[in-house]
Parts: C-alpha cells; sequence; structure tokens
C-alpha cells in the first residue's frame, strides 16, 4: 500500500462543525438538555429548589445572617413570634436561624466528601471486579462482601471512639462512608458482568486498547444512572449517620451542627419533655428531612437524565444529527 | 465447591476479620486503648509495678501485652472465640455478661421491625401499583417519599416528646416495668411489648415506605410482562396469578435488600436504643464510648456484627429455596 493513498479511516467528514458550534453543542449536551428534561418534572423542579436553597444558605446565607453567640436574643423565643429571630432562640439566647445556617456548610462538605469517596471506591471496585474476572474478581469480592456484612454505623461509633479524628468535616464524610461503597460496588459488578461480552467491548478488547481505557471509555459511561443515584443515596445516609452520631454526641465538633443542635436542645432543656424548647428541638429535625428529601426526588428523577428517549426529545443540537422527532 | 460451603466459609472468614480489626484498633493504635488504659492504671494505682499494670490489662482486654505480637494476636483471637470478651473497665463485669443480656432485646426490637415494615411495605406496594395513577397511588408515594426522608431517630424524639412525655401513653425507657419477674406470664408479655413499641413503631415508619416504593416498581414491572397475559388466557384464576406470579417475582429482588436491611436496621438501633434509654446492646455500646470503657466497646462492636452475619447467612442460604434461578458459580473467562 502506497503512502498517498487514504485509507477510509483517515478520511474527513464533508460538514465540519466551526469551533463556536462545537461549543455550543456540548453546552447544549451537558447543560441545557439535562436542565430541560429536570424543569419538565415536578419532582425534580422542587428537588431542585430545595437543594439550591441549601446550597445557598450554605454560600450566601452564612454573609447574611449574623454568626451564632449567646446572648443574640431572649431566652427560649418561640419560633414565628418575632422577625428578629424567625426560627426563635435557644436557652442561651443563640438564633436559630444562624446555628441552622452555619451548620449547613459543614453539612455540605461532608455530603460531597462522603458521596465522592464511596461512589468513587464502587466504581473502581466493581468494574474491575466484574471486568477482570477470576482471581481479581474473587478476592475483590470477598472483600467488599466483609464491608457489606459488617454493621456500618457500629463500625463508624467504633472508629470515632477509638481514632483520633478531629472534627474535620471531609474526615468525617469519608468516615461514614467507609463501608458504603460496598454495596453499590456489588450492583455494578453484576451489571457490568452484562457489559462485558458486548460486542462493542470485545471490539475494543480485541484491539489492544487497556483495561483502564476500556472500563473509563466503554462501561461506566453506561453505568451512569446507578452511580448517580447512589451518589444521592449515600448523601442522604451521610446526613442521617452525622447528624444521628452528633446528636448522641459521639462525633467530635468545633462548629455548630444539626445534630449537636438537637442534642442540646434535649440535654439542655428538656426539649422533649417541654413545650417551651420544642421548637429548638424541632428546627434542625426539619432541616434534616428537607434536605434528604430534596435528594431523594433528585434521585427519583435522575433516572430520566440518563434515559436516551427523553434526552433526544430536549436535545437541540446545533444540526449534525438527525433527530427524530419523539411525540410526547 | 458448593455454595453452601463457600458461604459459609465467607461467614467465618467475615467474624474473624471483624476480630483482627478489633485487634488492630485496641493494640496497634498508639494513643489507642491499650495505651489509655495503661496511662489510666498509672495515674490512679501509684505503687503498681509494670507487671500488674500488664496483667490487668490483660484482663480487661484479653491482649497479653508483654509477648511479642504474633503470640498477643493468637492469644486474643482465641480468648474471643472461646467467648471471653475481656472484663468491663467501667462496671467490672465481664463483658460477656453484660452484653449477653442485652442482645436478646436488641434483636426482639429490630426483628419485629423488619418484619413489620417488610409487611406492611409489601401490602402498600402491590396496592399501590394495582391501583397506579389514582389519587391514592400519588398520595401514598408521596409520604412513602416522605417517611423515607425522615431518620428513625427523628420520628423516636417525635413520638417520646408526644407519646411518653405529652401523651404519658408509653413508658420513657427500660425493657420492662419494674418489679416484674422475667419469664413468660401475660404481664411480663405486655410490659415489655409496651416498654418496645416506641423503638419498634420509630424504625417500622421510616422503613415501610422505602419498601412500598420498590414492590410498586417491581410490580408494576410484572403486571406488563407476557407471561401474565399468558396466565389470563390460560383462565388462571386472578387470585392465583397475583400470589403465584405476580406477588413472588415482585418480591424476590427485594431479598437482596432485605439482607442489606438486617445490617443497617443494627446501626438504625443503636440510636434508637440510646433515646428510648432501652439497655440493648446498642445503648452499651454508646454510654462504653462515653466512659471509654474500651473492652465493652469492642466486645459490642463484634457481637452487633455477628448477629448481622448470622441474619445474612440464613436469608442467603434459604433464597435459593424461594427462587431456583439463583444458582451461582458458573465459570467465567477472565480477562
Amino acid at each position: 500500500m502506497s503512502r498517498t493513498e487514504t485509507s477510509d479511516f483517515e478520511t474527513l467528514s464533508e460538514t465540519q462543525l466551526t469551533r463556536s458550534e462545537r461549543y455550543r453543542q456540548l453546552v447544549d449536551e451537558l447543560v441545557l438538555a439535562p436542565a430541560r428534561i429536570v424543569w419538565h418534572d415536578w419532582r425534580a423542579r422542587i428537588a431542585v429548589v430545595i437543594i439550591s436553597g441549601f446550597l445557598f444558605l450554605g454560600t450566601v446565607g452564612v454573609r447574611l445572617v449574623e454568626e451564632p453567640r449567646t446572648n443574640q436574643g431572649g431566652r427560649l423565643v418561640g419560633a414565628f413570634r418575632t422577625l428578629e429571630h424567625p426560627l426563635g432562640t435557644t436557652a442561651s439566647g443563640v438564633d436559630i436561624l444562624s446555628q441552622i445556617t452555619y451548620a449547613t456548610v459543614p453539612m455540605l462538605q461532608m455530603i460531597t466528601a462522603g458521596a465522592i469517596f464511596s461512589v468513587i471506591m464502587a466504581t473502581v471496585i466493581g468494574t474491575t471486579s466484574g471486568y477482570k474476572g477470576g482471581l481479581v474478581d474473587s478476592v475483590l469480592m470477598t472483600l467488599t462482601d466483609v464491608l457489606l456484612t459488617i454493621p456500618g454505623l457500629p463500625l463508624v461509633i467504633v472508629l470515632a471512639g477509638v481514632l483520633p479524628i478531629a472534627g474535620n468535616p471531609y474526615a468525617i464524610g469519608v468516615l461514614l462512608s467507609i463501608n458504603a461503597w460496598a454495596g453499590l460496588a456489588r450492583a455494578l459488578r453484576s451489571q457490568v458482568l452484562t457489559l462485558r461480552d458486548a460486542e462493542y467491548v470485545e471490539a475494543s478488547r480485541i484491539m489492544g486498547i487497556s483495561t483502564p481505557k476500556i472500563l473509563s471509555a466503554d462501561i461506566v459511561p453506561n453505568l451512569m444512572p446507578y452511580i448517580t443515584m447512589n451518589f444521592v443515596q449515600q448523601a442522604r445516609a451521610v446526613i442521617f449517620g452525622s447528624v444521628g452520631l452528633y446528636f448522641l454526641g459521639i462525633l467530635p465538633y468545633n462548629r455548630t451542627n444539626w445534630g449537636v443542635m438537637m442534642n442540646d436542645a434535649v440535654r439542655q432543656a428538656g426539649a422533649t419533655s417541654s413545650a417551651t424548647a420544642f421548637h429548638w428541638l424541632l428546627m434542625p429535625m426539619l432541616a434534616v428531612i428537607l434536605l434528604s428529601m430534596g435528594l431523594t426526588l433528585f434521585a427519583q428523577s435522575a433516572d430520566r437524565l440518563f434515559n436516551p428517549r427523553v434526552r433526544a426529545r430536549h436535545a437541540k443540537t446545533v444540526g449534525g444529527d438527525d433527530t427524530d422527532e419523539v411525540s410526547s | 465447591m458448593s455454595y453452601v460451603l463457600k458461604r459459609t466459609a465467607q461467614a467465618i472468614f467475615t467474624v474473624f476479620a471483624t476480630i483482627s480489626l478489633t485487634f488492630g484498633l485496641v493494640r496497634l493504635l498508639p494513643g489507642g486503648p491499650v495505651d489509655y488504659l495503661r496511662a489510666q492504671m498509672l495515674q490512679q494505682g501509684g505503687d503498681l509495678t509494670t507487671e500488674q499494670i500488664n496483667r490487668q490489662i490483660e484482663a480487661q482486654t484479653n491482649i497479653a501485652v508483654d509477648e511479642p505480637l504474633y503470640v498477643q494476636y493468637v492469644d486474643y483471637m482465641a480468648s474471643i472465640l472461646t467467648g471471653d470478651l475481656g472484663q468491663s473497665t467501667w462496671h467490672g463485669d465481664p463483658v460477656v455478661d453484660i452484653l449477653g443480656g442485652a442482645i436478646p432485646w436488641t434483636i426482639f426490637i429490630m426483628s419485629v421491625s423488619l418484619f413489620l415494615a417488610f409487611v406492611i411495605g409489601i401490602s402498600l406496594g402491590s396496592f399501590m401499583a394495582y391501583r397506579e395513577g389514582s389519587r391514592f397511588d400519588v398520595s401514598s408515594t408521596v409520604v412513602a417519599l416522605l417517611l423515607n426522608s425522615t431518620p428513625s431517630y427523628v420520628v423516636g424524639l417525635l413520638a417520646l416528646t408526644f407519646l411518653a412525655y405529652r401523651g404519658g401513653l408509653f413508658p420513657t425507657g427500660g425493657h420492662y416495668a419494674s418489679g416484674l419477674e422475667p419469664g413468660l406470664s401475660p404481664e411480663f408479655l405486655l410490659s415489655a411489648a409496651h416498654h418496645g413499641a416506641l423503638p419498634i413503631l420509630s424504625m417500622t415508619v421510616v422503613a415501610f415506605g422505602g419498601w412500598a416504593l420498590d414492590m410498586r416498581g417491581n410490580s408494576i414491572r410484572v403486571l406488563g410482562a407476557d407471561y401474565l397475559h399468558v396466565a389470563r388466557l390460560r383462565g388462571l384464576s386472578e387470585r392465583r396469578i397475583a400470589l403465584r406470579y405476580v406477588a413472588r417475582n415482585a418480591i424476590l429482588p427485594m431479598y437482596t435488600g432485605l439482607m442489606i436491611a438486617i445490617g443497617t436496621m443494627i446501626g438504625g438501633a443503636v440510636i434508637i436504643e440510646e433515646i428510648f434509654s432501652y439497655p440493648g446492646v446498642g445503648y452499651y455500646l454508646v454510654s462504653a464510648i462515653d466512659q471509654r470503657d474500651y473492652p465493652v466497646m469492642m466486645g459490642a462492636f463484634i457481637l452487633i456484627t455477628v448477629a448481622v452475619v448470622i441474619g445474612i447467612y440464613v436469608a442467603d442460604l434459604t433464597y435459593g429455596k424461594l427462587d431456583p434461578r439463583a444458582k451461582r458459580g458458573e465459570s467465567r473467562e477472565s480477562y
């Protein structure tokens, strides 16, 4: 074969997109289409409002609201009584709204750290194990099964009691997810088992593409619905776990936390038995429920994000693909 | 290797790994439990010899600190496998005695709430699927989502506030009324049920919504399957179709979830037991951390893990009986 002759693989397409067109297409594909899908679903709409509300609280809110300190107002002012302290105050006169706001920041950090940690661990271990098979699979799955059976919260409690961890929210987020990845790793493995013999994966393998590349380019994109769902579920688990353990007084802390607030309300003011302190206990509870509700709704609707039919309906790419109009 | 054999080996290995983990935590951490105990004894009894302190540490943690590390490990393993979990530094009693009395109570509230949540969830979920799209379905979905987003301890605290303190309907702590003799007498059983009601309620309420949503999704998938049309064409009774075709195929995928729930429920029970001052294993685990009672802490962790391992083991072995398709062990090519 002479060098001047070009093979089919080297011929260029006749229609070419300009740089700006390509960027616009990329933005449409990655940002606008998902946004349109999300806005089409009522659950997602509520979820986006709730989650961005908490993000707002954690970023802008801390600049607007005064930092919590004692004697900001009267003692045990009830909720919705004064405009100055809309959510009331604690037994030492701390404004509850400012406590809730300032506790949002470490909570978001914990959630992010824990969810990212567990998803990465699960994806690496689950896909490698399912794809490689053989001895690697046996070893990794034995490890996964052991961690899957060890009860998570008691393990975290023991580790928190023994390990000298400071109140770093990222460290606590990871600690709370220490064995949470095992369940997802198992689920991902069984998905990979169905994909590893697909034609296009086999083609990549025959072409001699490296295993990490096959995993990241051919296999993981198919698992994204699972991974997103679990990212959100783990975020919720971190909220439940951290607030619960702060409530028990087991995790070390140096900043306000919703669980610490609940603990103070019960231990200092007897909020379970006295009506005057009940709002102090109720507000952090509502914050926990609201944030995890937002995440649950988001997970439910995220399913649609990865459905190619739904995506196609919402995509408005700049020419190129011939998009079938799916009747809605 | 047969599945049962493999599964048994795996359960034993998990217990083994857990005990090894606790050994590592107690012995290998600088500033960990052994160092802490030694520092504490040096502070309290000024004229104790090193020998005496080592004896004391050994009695409490089962670790002979003056032996080489591998001997310590083997001894520790051996003593725990023979049922000696050491001695509490706070109560002074053997850890096995303290926790042995507590574990039946934990298993009691945990298994009852798991059972209730599963049964309620399945019935509700299949009903929701049957009436898909109706107002009942939509409102149940909203309620299930809300409950699913609520931690059990929030329900626990609300139940404690309104049903125990303000309503006065339920006790605020304990296993059973004081002065009752444990036994099979109706008064005792009634009192135990009365004391366990709120912890069980708290864990059931937050869990059944998730089961219902799962069951709803599975049932809807099954209801659209071809074999149901075939069954109808064959003229099978609706009852038979509902139970043998829909329910069975919708419940089976949830079995793995049930096994995982056994593990997470015990974790949830730790916080619930603390809220209701219900002296189960979790209650002792938390108070051991407050008192830095490391032997009780490690013992509680080992005991909880063993209980979970057994639960999942039994569930796993019975799965094959329920679902004949669950055959494993086919060899796969490795790349």
